[in-house]
């Protein structure tokens, strides 16, 4: 019997179930290969799960929604490598629950803004941008500065974490509040932190050692972006998806 | 103007549902515009961030968006389905009055918890998908609620066939469901917090946030509304849909290729290579069904064309269909990886959205509404034709200003990103694309506000309608040869 569209037209549940089976094609082809075929993120040593206070610090990044003005993914082009820094790299952010590429450039990218600015300069252009670049457009974040960091639920958040998917270890978990106050304390004892979160920026990064604010967590997360591969370790070769 | 009120059975279709999303509607526009006429201010005068943490332009564009798709868009596209599908299928509400309150009340609600859940910044990240766990949960329950109902009416339906708006509703809903179903896997941090974690990450969440979010435009945005454009263009024209057999081929092809196209969002980043030409390509061919929609829709007013003249809401409906036209052809060609390499992370891609935003879907609620409102008020006519034409004129000059700002500066903007001077150094610093923005920013928030304006100006009409008034004006003149004679 030959197939008449009518037969859609007067049935509603197979006119259902052609749609869902028409609309799921696409996705299934683009969207399953890349949790199988291996290459898709390229086998590069450095990246880490973030460490707690980087972690909160993104999670403030998230909150505010700076992905809204700034992209974390360098293309491949002349200018962007030379403005920003080595392309981004599928492998850098595989650990980021949910990722924050971006799409749109109000303001410049963040891929790779770790170490590029002091604690200092980031503290005062996140306190009111205007003061050190006259013609930003950016929005002024005093409260930051203001609001004491909380950190009751860290643990938490790296279990939640674990069920995603990010390798968080046991003893990461168990000290996850002592590496998050370790990492913000120059005094401190971080040799933990050191050890299990590799290349962990050490610092008091809001400037007022008395106190642990949410300024602390987001410029330590900034400070770390885009610092984990080093790339000069690699050719082209070894980065090809 | 004769209709029907009551299903064939002799139960009455459920009105007073669509009245109320007809209202929502209204007032989740205004909210809408006004949020977006506000925050476009913001890039051009960073003082009006407040220095607050509730109004940072990070905080407040997630509302925007929302409040434009989900809230106004939403609203428009629930209520008028509903409309919809009694009528084509001679079929009250599957579920009666108590389903579609709950439909109305708990999408209302969902509405509110995302909204505040923004300015408190409560948010996913995931652009046109911010609402954090516990609202997505809600939302789900509503939506199924919803495809039940709608499903249920087109079971129970007295008509042998299933009209064709009803097909491009019936893959609206399901679609949404599939992909919000997806894109918004999380595990909570905990049961009374609102954070989660997508289970998703890095490439593989880029890739299904796109594909979440391409088809939030070509599901929500596009085959919703073009089942509106299907039901309302025809009955306002009073003329058949100009080709049934296009119409078929217009269906299958567009909801076949639109889901392909997700990648076109992340051209030239570490998405692998393979899928961003998949998704280049799908894009292209996605110019062929949208082009097809396009023509069956204005081809629809063979023979009706002069009631452009004398009715102002249908104008809205059939430059609607212009848009939708232009935006779906910039799509493709910006969906070229050379192309997108220029125009990528700039303005013109917000241009882009804001042509198929504002031109397409909301001139086609706009005419709906102006359809509606008499029709679910049964009043006559609309308060007065003639503020409709101001709507009209005023909404499209504002368009007009924030498209070709957006162009523009996108444009230059791109071009800046990338110059070199002839030493071979980059010549601009990031923060001088900043400042040369500036003008332009100003043209596009004037854009913004003409729109308000124009919503404002409908708000009125439409409230005048619904209490029943009729303006004294003189009819809008027909100019065709002989109809002066004929009158």
């Amino acid at each position: 019997m030959a197939f008449k569209h009518t037969q859609l037209e007067t049935n509603s549940i197979l006119l259902l179930v052609a749609i869902l089976v028409t609309v799921a094609i696409g996705g299934l082809v683009q969207i399953v290969p890349l949790f199988t075929i291996e290459t898709t993120i390229e086998r590069v040593k450095g990246v880490r799960p973030y460490s707690p206070l980087e972690l909160i610090g993104r999670n403030i990044y998230v909150r505010e929604g700076c992905y809204n003005c700034h992209s974390q993914q360098i293309r491949p082009f002349r200018d962007e490598v030379e403005r920003y820094g080595h392309y981004s790299i599928a492998a850098e952010s595989m650990y980021d629950h949910p990722f924050q590429w971006g799409s749109k450039r109000t303001g410049p990218d963040l891929a790779r803004v770790g170490g590029k600015y002091s604690n200092d300069w980031h503290v005062t252009h996140l306190i009111d941008p205007r003061a050190v670049v006259p013609e930003s457009n950016m929005p002024s974040y005093p409260f930051l500065a203001r609001r004491d960091l909380r950190t009751g639920d860290i643990a938490d958040h790296l279990r939640a974490l674990r069920l995603a998917g990010v390798p968080y270890s046991q003893e990461m978990i168990d000290n996850a509040l002592a590496d998050l106050r370790a990492q913000a304390d120059p005094e401190a004892d971080s040799d933990g932190v050191k050890a299990r979160y590799p290349k962990a920026v050490i610092g008091d990064f809001d400037g007022d050692p008395a106190r642990l604010t949410e300024m602390d967590a987001l410029v330590a997360y900034l400070q770390m972006l885009g610092t984990l591969v080093r790339f000069g370790d690699y050719t082209l070769d070894d980065l090809r998806q | 103007m004769t209709l029907a009120t009551a299903s064939r059975d002799g139960s009455p279709y459920i009105d007073d549902v669509v009245r109320a999303f007809v209202i929502a509607t209204i007032f989740w526009g205004v909210v809408a515009f006004l949020a977006g006429t506000f925050i476009a201010l913001q890039l051009a005068f960073p003082v009006l961030n407040l220095g607050l943490e509730w109004t940072t332009f990070g905080r407040l564009r997630p509302l925007h968006t929302s409040a434009a798709i989900f809230a106004f868009g939403g609203s428009g596209l629930i209520g008028s389905s509903l409309f919809i599908v009694q009528r084509t299928c001679r079929a009250s509400l599957f579920g009666g009055r108590p389903v579609g309150w709950f439909i109305f009340w708990g999408y209302q609600f969902f509405i509110v918890i995302a909204a505040l859940g923004y300015v408190l910044g409560i948010t996913q990240s995931k652009e046109y998908a911010e609402p954090e766990w516990y609202a997505d949960l809600w939302l789900t329950v509503v939506w199924v609620v919803y495809l039940v109902a709608f499903l249920g009416t087109l079971i129970k339906r007295e008509e042998p066939h299933i009209y064709v708006a009803n097909w491009f509703l019936l893959a609206f809903i399901v679609t949404v469901a599939m992909l919000h179903l997806v894109n918004n896997a999380f595990v909570p941090v905990s049961f009374f917090g609102a954070k989660s974690y997508v289970v998703w990450s890095g490439v593989r969440d880029a890739m299904i946030q796109w594909w979440y979010a391409h088809n939030a435009v070509g599901f929500f945005l596009t085959a919703g509304f073009l089942g509106m454009m299907y039901y309302f263009i025809p009955k306002r024209a009073q003329r058949p849909v100009y080709s049934y057999r296009l119409s078929i081929v217009h269906f299958w092809s567009l909801i076949f290729l639109y889901i392909w196209a997700g990648p076109h969002h992340l051209h030239y980043t570490a998405l692998p290579d393979w899928a961003q030409t998949l998704g280049m390509t799908f894009s292209v061919m996605l110019w062929m069904p949208s082009w097809g929609g396009m023509i069956n829709g204005l081809m629809t007013l063979s023979g009706a064309w002069d009631r452009l003249r004398t009715d102002p809401g249908l104008r809205f409906s059939v430059t609607a269909v212009g848009f939708y036209g232009m935006s779906t052809f910039e799509g493709p060609v910006m969906s070229i990886k050379a192309v997108n390499a220029l125009s990528h992370y700039t303005d013109w891609t917000v241009g882009h959205v804001h042509s198929g935003a504002l031109g397409w879907v909301a001139f086609i609620i706009f005419g709906t509404l102006y359809y509606l409102v008499p029709v679910l008020w049964k009043r006559e006519r609309v308060y007065s034709e003639r503020l409709i034409g101001w709507h009209y004129w005023i909404a499209t000059a504002g368009i007009v200003l924030y498209i070709t700002a957006m162009w523009v500066s996108g444009i230059m903007q791109g071009l800046m990103w990338r110059a070199y001077d002839e030493l071979g150094f980059l010549q601009y610093a990031f923060v001088e694309t900043v400042a040369a923005m500036f003008p332009y920013y100003v043209i596009r928030a004037m854009g913004g506000v003409l729109f308000v304006i124009g919503a404002l100006i409908m708000t009125y009409n439409l409230w005048k309608t619904m209490r029943g008034e009729l303006r004294r004006e003189a009819a809008i003149p027909d100019y065709r040869p002989g109809a002066a004679l004929a009158r």
